[in-house]
Order: C-alpha cells, then sequence, then structure tokens
C-alpha cells in the first residue's frame, strides 16, 4: 500500500484522513456493538432475537417495506417514463418534485401523513368512507414507507431511460411488433437492472425507516410496532441487550437484501453477456 | 396517473403542513416559532448541520481524492465500506454510538472521570449526524473524478505544481458543482435526521432537542398546531434545498456542454 512512487501527490494525506474518518465514525462504534453484542451470551440473544412481540414486529417492517416498495417499483417507473418521454408544462417542477421525500425531515412527513390519513383527515375521510382504516395500521405505515421511497426507483430508472437508443425501438416498430411488444421485449429488459437497484433501496430503507412510521403507527404491541420501534423501547427500559439483539437481526435483514439484489444483478449480467456473446 | 399519485403523496402533505400551521391564526404561528425551545432546537439543528456537512466535506475530497487518484489493495472493501451508512436503520445507528459512550463501554469510566459527556448531550448528536451522512459526498465526487480521469492532475504535477495547488486549479474547477450536490443533499439529510438522533439524544428541552425532535414532543403533547408551526420552518427549507439542487444541477450540466466544447475545439 506504501512506499509506491505515485505522480500525484497526496496519498499518503488522504489516506490518512479516510482511514481517521472511517475509523473514528464506523469502524469504532461498529466495532463497540460487536464487542457488547458478543459479550451477551447465546441463550440471551436467542431469547431476545425469538421474543415473540419482536418477530411479530420484524414481520410488520419486512412486509410494509416489501409492499411499499413494490408500490414505488410500480409507479416510479411510470413517473420515470413520463419524465422521459412526455414534454409537459410544470415537468421541470415535477422532476424536482420527485426528490421532496429526501429533503423533508421524516418527522415533518410523519404527522402530516397521520393528519392526512386520519378518520377526520382530508384524505382518511374517504378511505374509513369505504370501510379501510388508514391510521394505526399496517396501511398506514406502508403509505409512509411510500412516501419515503418515491424517489428510489424513479431516480434510478430516468437515467437509463433516457439512455436508450430510439433506433431500436423504431427498428421493431418497422417491423411490425405492437406497442406492448416493443415495451416487454425491447424497453423493460434494460430497465429491470435499475428497477430492482430502486427497489432494494427503497426496500432497505423502508425496513431501518423511523422518524416518518411512528406517528402513523401507533405503536400497538403485536399490532403495529416496527423492528426501530422495538429497539427505541429497549432502550427507554434500559434493555440494551434486547435491543442490540433486534439490532443484528434487522442487520442481517438490510444486508440479505442488497445481497440478494446483487447476486441477481449479477446472474442477469453473465446472462446478457452470454447472449452477446454468442 | 403519475400526476394524480405525486398530487396525492406529495403536494397534499405540503399544503397540509402550512394549513394546520395556519389554523389558529397568525399570532399563534409566530409565537410558536419564537418560543425559546423551538429557537434552541433550531440553533441546534443548525450547529449540528454545519459541523456535519463541514466534517463530510473533508473526508469527502479526501476518500474520493484518494479513491480516484491511487490505486491499492482494499479500495473495493473501502469504498464498500463507506456506503455501509445506507445499509443501516439510523436507529441502530444511534444505538451503536450509546453501546461505544454509554454505560456499558469500557470507556465510560475515562469519560466520567474527565467529565465528559457524549451521549444524550450535542456531541452525540453530532456524531449521530455525521454517521447518517457519512456516504453522501463522497458518492457525489467519486464517479465525477472518475471519468475526469488522472491526466490533468498527472500533467500539473509533472510541471511542478505542489498538492494543494493541483487540487485548487486543476481539480476543484472540475468538480465544483458535484460538490455543491453533494453539501446540499448532506445538509438536508443533516437537517431532518431523526431516527439517529433520538435515539443518542436523550430529548433534554432546550438542550439537546433539535427541531424534529421537537417537533415529535409538541405532537406527542397535542399541541398540533404548534408541531406544524415548526415543521412549516422546515418545509420551507426542503423547498429551499429542493431549488438549490436543481440551480446545482442545471449549472453543472451547463459547465459540462461548455467543457465539452472545449474539448471538442482542441481535438479538432
Amino acid at each position: 500500500m506504501f512506499g509506491k512512487s505515485d505522480v500525484i501527490p497526496g496519498r499518503r494525506l488522504t489516506l490518512g484522513i479516510t482511514l481517521t474518518f472511517v475509523s473514528l465514525f464506523l469502524f469504532i462504534p461498529l466495532a463497540a456493538f460487536m464487542l457488547y453484542a458478543s459479550g451477551m451470551g447465546f441463550e440471551k440473544f436467542f431469547a431476545a432475537v425469538t421474543d415473540w412481540r419482536n418477530v411479530h414486529a420484524y414481520g410488520v417492517s419486512f412486509f410494509c417495506a416489501l409492499t411499499a416498495g413494490i408500490i414505488n417499483a410500480l409507479f416510479g417507473l411510470i413517473i420515470a417514463w413520463v419524465l422521459v418521454r412526455y414534454d409537459f408544462r410544470g415537468k421541470k417542477i415535477m422532476d424536482a418534485l420527485i426528490d421532496l421525500p429526501f429533503a423533508l425531515p421524516t418527522a415533518v412527513a410523519g404527522i402530516a401523513l397521520t393528519t392526512l390519513y386520519a378518520q377526520n383527515g382530508l384524505l382518511g375521510k374517504i378511505f374509513y368512507g369505504i370501510g379501510i382504516e388508514t391510521v394505526f395500521s399496517p396501511i398506514g405505515i406502508t403509505i409512509a414507507l411510500t412516501f419515503v421511497g418515491i424517489p428510489f426507483v424513479a431516480r434510478s430508472v430516468q437515467p437509463v431511460l433516457k439512455e436508450l437508443d430510439p433506433q431500436l425501438e423504431e427498428a421493431a416498430n418497422l417491423f411490425g411488433a405492437g406497442n406492448w411488444t416493443i415495451f416487454s421485449k425491447i424497453i423493460f429488459p434494460e430497465l429491470i437492472e435499475p428497477l430492482l437497484t430502486g427497489f432494494a433501496l427503497a426496500f432497505a430503507r423502508g425496513i431501518g425507516e423511523y422518524g416518518s412510521v411512528v406517528f402513523i403507527a401507533g405503536n400497538m404491541p403485536y399490532e403495529t410496532e416496527i423492528a426501530p420501534l422495538m429497539i427505541m423501547t429497549k432502550l427507554e427500559q434500559f434493555d440494551y441487550q434486547s435491543a442490540a439483539a433486534i439490532a443484528i437481526v434487522m442487520m442481517c435483514l438490510s444486508l440479505a437484501i442488497l445481497l440478494v439484489i446483487h447476486g441477481w444483478q449479477a446472474r442477469q449480467l453473465k446472462r446478457i453477456g452470454g447472449v452477446v456473446g454468442a | 396517473m403519475a400526476a394524480s399519485f405525486l398530487f396525492v403523496m406529495l403536494i397534499m402533505p405540503l399544503i397540509l403542513v402550512a394549513k394546520e400551521a395556519l389554523s389558529k391564526g397568525v399570532d399563534f404561528y409566530f409565537a410558536a416559532l419564537t418560543d425559546e425551545f423551538a429557537l434552541k432546537a433550531l440553533y441546534l439543528t443548525i450547529e449540528a448541520t454545519i459541523l456535519a456537512v463541514a466534517l463530510n466535506t473533508i473526508f469527502g475530497l479526501a476518500s474520493a481524492w484518494l479513491l480516484t487518484k491511487f490505486d491499492f489493495c482494499g479500495k473495493t472493501f473501502l469504498g464498500s465500506l463507506i456506503d455501509l451508512p445506507f445499509a443501516i436503520s439510523p436507529v441502530v445507528a444511534g444505538l451503536f454510538f450509546i453501546m461505544l459512550f454509554g454505560r456499558m463501554s469500557p470507556l465510560y469510566p475515562l469519560l466520567q472521570e474527565y467529565n465528559l459527556a457524549i451521549v444524550f448531550a450535542v456531541p452525540g448528536i453530532i456524531l449521530a449526524t455525521v454517521f447518517v451522512t457519512f456516504p453522501f459526498i463522497t458518492r457525489e465526487l467519486v464517479p465525477v473524478m472518475e471519468s475526469q480521469g488522472r491526466s490533468e492532475e498527472e500533467a500539473a504535477a509533472t510541471m511542478g505544481a505542489n498538492g494543494w495547488t493541483i487540487f485548487r486549479r486543476v481539480t476543484l474547477p472540475n468538480i465544483k458543482w458535484a460538490l455543491g450536490y453533494g453539501i446540499v443533499l448532506c445538509s438536508a439529510r443533516a437537517l431532518g435526521e431523526f431516527g439517529a438522533v433520538s435515539v443518542v439524544s436523550g430529548h433534554i428541552r432546550g438542550k439537546t432537542n433539535t427541531l424534529p425532535l421537537h417537533i415529535e414532543i409538541l405532537y406527542n403533547e397535542y399541541n398540533f398546531t404548534a408541531a406544524f408551526a415548526v415543521a412549516s420552518v422546515l418545509v420551507l427549507l426542503a423547498i429551499i434545498i429542493l431549488i438549490l439542487r436543481n440551480l446545482i444541477e442545471n449549472a453543472g450540466k451547463a459547465s459540462l456542454q461548455v467543457s465539452n466544447l472545449k474539448a471538442g475545439v482542441a481535438n479538432d
């Protein structure tokens, strides 16, 4: 790593700064956490991880984040499509607005969505009118997670769609392919990768999300408690060991999601590479 | 369909915040904003944001320089390590710092001896904010610096320019828009961070409460109008951030086109 002569100066300096920051802000906190968790003992860990109330909370986090990710994959694709393929008034504003969930503090989003979807709220009235409980239910959690995840898919599909060669579509059109065939055979395969990346990011974010969810969830045990909330609850009870155990489960969950998507992408790339090679 | 989805999901919440904030009149609105605790929370939020952005700018520039100008083993690993905070829930990130500086930590007796409070105090809030915004600036800089290549810097170095001059005169003009973009994204996240800060803050009013935490307290006290009044400030900041983001993006595109044009002329 050292002792190589570079033309560009600054190797030692930037290496020093980078390693200092990575150690101070990432590595040491992570190591402290691991150290604490490893001193817990397997039985205590196992008991905390498999506590039914916690298991239920992982489930709520997982399924609500999954549903929100799927909704966002669908609408993100449509939004990206509209923004790339059509010109209309207000397009720029719409384009900027998509990033709102990144810019708006999650607590603000949380209280706004809760008031909007509450029984006497503007949108809540409609939903409660047809018998759907939108607040203090998994549906409410899914709404909040959908809000938080909107930019991920749209932003990863948009550039790929922009780069797509229009000649391919024209050629397919000349050969008599219909709109649907063109979309499903020519456009969609190109979009699978960014779509999945965006979905995975939104999904992983949804599992860890706390600020926007706590207000709308109602936090009822065995019903609408999410995994990050369980960590908060354990911390308030000074039960640090259980908090650490739940954190480990959550970290494994998000890591697994990212790995599965990565593996899937690698296989896809290989397959596409194979076709091109043949 | 896309427009109606965005209207329901994005615009309606914004209108609602404004409506609720003003529902008890303008006087109440300003009273809620100039409340002692709201102002203190605002100061703390600004303090944490400025410090987190400053630290992350130094780190972002150094790590992007390291990752793009040199080859070394473990480069890919370092790159993914920097991205780690994206995969970790903010609440878990907060927990890391509790484990590091809290009562169960081996460091705790030492901290006690020197009377240093880190968690449940301002330093903890800053540390947690830096953690969650850690990858932002590096992530914006690396692709731009990668595509610029090393030749310009190498040429400058061969002609005897020192590191700082190379950075200031050669690299910085090429990456300034990406850097600005990263800083905007980083500030947005730092301003609004809730989960991680909530864990390490201890919620001491007037001391360790940031603006988002202040909103939570007001809301949980059924003081909805005041909560929305404070929230409207953050909405305003979010809109400013979105506008800045777009300005930077457009300026960046324009400068890219100019430099491509120049490159084209040079090649002719």
